[in-house]
């Protein structure tokens, strides 16, 4: 059986990762584009939850059970079993996570299949995906697609809406290949610093402070809009330098790429660097104290003024319109 | 050390009429991501109080001024993989290119930056590794060997998972492993006097019918400029108006 095959992403809590239900849906529409099957994979310690969750997604989907990702980093083993299936398919489509980019590389030269990262669209033109990705910094937007009629797709988060399909799609359990196609990595501890958030590039809001908040006290405001506004915070690369947040919270080009409905720039100028990482977003807004910021030239609203006077105002209209 | 010379972001990336840069044509820096790799090869060294750094690099024949940088900040020496057939390789291509290069070294860690600035794939490293059966480590935040072995804490949504892996391994660095150091004055003027050896293909036995744009597995079919976004709204004023202004515009775009 010829075909695409979604392979699905486990989250810390055995629920299928959000990106795995976008990219399954992605991965439906080309089906039916394409008139081919498209099946899911989901390979963890436990991977009941998220293989009956996929399942809302896609007409059959396969459950392989690995203990050993109890304590092992899971691209690895998510590879073997992914080689194992694309004897029987043509794309493999994965979530352009951690993971997923580890486990598309690994696979890429053990089946010697070509990638397509960091997809932002996809579509089914002449017989084959054809994939648009961004790059240099978001300045050109490609369109490619795959020589051989085999390939690999990593789709970026929020490219498309996750959406179920009419009915439950059939789970199989499976065994899985046992062997060792490459060198597993044991993890020793897992060490939590942080409450379990979505991961930044997945939200669908994201508020973001930079240099112009002053200091960790000044993000309490970043993170009151991010409350109000149901978003996840985000910062810049000086932010993250000045020790105010974590690194996992840095867009741009040494972070994460994000492409949020929303993104809300605070006291951020919009250097290059940044501007890599979300200029992607369907609404960005800014509120800076300079007019001649150059985020002032690619947001679609800015407020000139001082945040530490606007957001709080922002978030009490905020409050009163949901009172 | 993995380096890659990539198009200056700051500047104007020229491509070739196949679609695939021309960087020949391209002002070159090396990618940000991979300074921190060097950053980190670099305290490594220091701190084990001996080895070396040895860069490798495949790139335009020209990439050797670009590879000075990194010798200046204290690399020991580099490797330039380059050959006219491997123009438009793709990331397979790519991989086994360079791991054939890294069969040709000796060395206890593979260092490689999180991705590249152009193409931004960020699945290199990952192919070398399982090309060349090595241990892989991405998302490195801290990097502790000791005893053969290697400790790394590798960046989870939450935190950090704390790998523990044998030597020789390939190690992905991210920025959280520190600022990139300068180069010094002294550390240029060494840097000159530092060797990059150059190899072609037919110097790692690989055949140029194997690797290269004649091989690739992707095209690029068209490009485009993305649309430019819509012209900004402006809005100044008291903080309670701008504020209002604020929220009405989300609640029109249907955001809250």
């Amino acid at each position: 059986m010829a075909g695409i095959v979604v392979v699905g992403e486990v989250g810390g809590d055995g629920h299928l990762a959000r990106i795995s239900a976008e990219v399954a849906t992605l991965a439906r529409s080309l089906g039916s584009a394409a008139g081919v099957a498209v099946r899911g994979l989901v390979v963890a310690a436990d991977p009941a939850i998220a293989a009956a969750e996929l399942a809302r997604y896609l007409p059959n989907v396969e459950s392989v059970a690995a203990p050993e990702l109890a304590d092992h980093v899971p691209a690895q083993r998510i590879a073997t079993e992914a080689v194992r299936v694309a004897a029987d398919a043509d794309y493999l489509v994965l979530g352009a996570s951690p993971d997923g980019r580890d486990g598309a590389g690994i696979v890429s030269v053990l089946l010697g299949w070509g990638v397509l990262a960091n997809a932002t669209g996809v579509t089914w033109e002449d017989g084959g995906p054809v994939v648009e990705m961004s790059v240099f910094g978001g300045r050109l937007d490609t369109w490619s697609g795959f020589a051989a009629g085999k390939g690999i797709v990593t789709v970026r988060p929020n490219v498309v809406d996750a959406t179920e399909q009419g009915s439950v799609g059939r789970v199989t359990t499976a065994a899985g290949d046992g062997r060792e196609l490459v060198p597993t990595v044991r993890i020793v501890e897992r060490v939590a610093e942080s409450t379990g958030a979505a991961p930044i590039e997945e939200a669908r809001i994201i508020v973001s402070g930079g240099r112009g908040v002053g200091g960790p006290d000044g993000f309490r405001i970043v993170e009151e809009l991010a409350e109000a506004l149901g978003g996840a915070v985000g910062a810049t690369r000086a932010a993250v330098d000045a020790g105010w947040i974590p690194y996992a919270q840095q867009i741009g080009q040494t972070g994460k790429i994000v492409k949020p409905a929303l993104y809300v720039a605070l006291g951020i100028s919009g250097a290059i660097q940044h501007k890599v990482g979300m200029q992607t977003a369907g609404t960005i807004v800014a509120v800076n104290r300079d007019p001649d910021a150059p985020i002032a030239d690619f947001a679609d609203l800015v407020v000139i003024g001082d945040l530490f006077e606007i957001v709080p105002a922002v978030v009490g209209a905020l409050r009163a319109r949901s009172a | 050390m993995l380096a890659k010379p990539v198009p200056d972001t700051t500047g104007q990336e020229r491509l070739g009429p196949d679609f695939r840069v021309d960087r020949a044509a391209s002002p070159a820096v090396v990618n940000a991501n991979d300074d921190y790799a060097l950053e980190a090869a670099l305290k490594l060294r220091e701190t084990a109080g001996e080895g070396s750094v040895t860069l490798l690099a495949m790139a335009p024949a020209t990439a050797p001024d670009t590879l000075r940088k990194a010798l200046a900040m204290g690399a020991d020496s580099g490797v330039l993989v380059t050959d006219d057939a491997l123009a438009g390789s793709d990331t397979l291509s790519t991989a086994r290119v360079l791991a054939a290069a890294l069969g040709k070294l000796d060395y206890d860690m593979v260092l490689a930056g999180a991705d590249t600035s152009d193409g931004g794939t960020g699945t290199i490293g990952a192919g070398i590794a399982a090309l060349l059966g090595l241990p892989y480590l991405s998302y490195a935040a801290r990097i502790v060997p000791g005893g053969g072995r290697v400790r790394v804490h590798r960046i989870s949504p939450t935190g950090f998972d704390v790998l523990d892996s044998p030597l020789p391994a390939l190690i992905v660095a991210t920025q959280a492993l520190g600022e990139p150091r300068y180069p010094s004055l002294k550390g240029i003027m060494a840097a000159r006097s530092k060797t990059i050896q150059v190899w072609s293909l037919a110097d790692l036995g690989l055949d140029p019918a194997t690797v290269g744009g004649a091989t690739s597995t992707t095209r690029v079919l068209r490009t485009q400029a993305p649309p430019p976004r819509a012209a900004t709204r402006v809005v100044r004023g008291p903080a309670d108006a701008a504020a209002a202004e604020l929220v009405t515009f989300l609640a029109e775009r249907r955001l809250i």
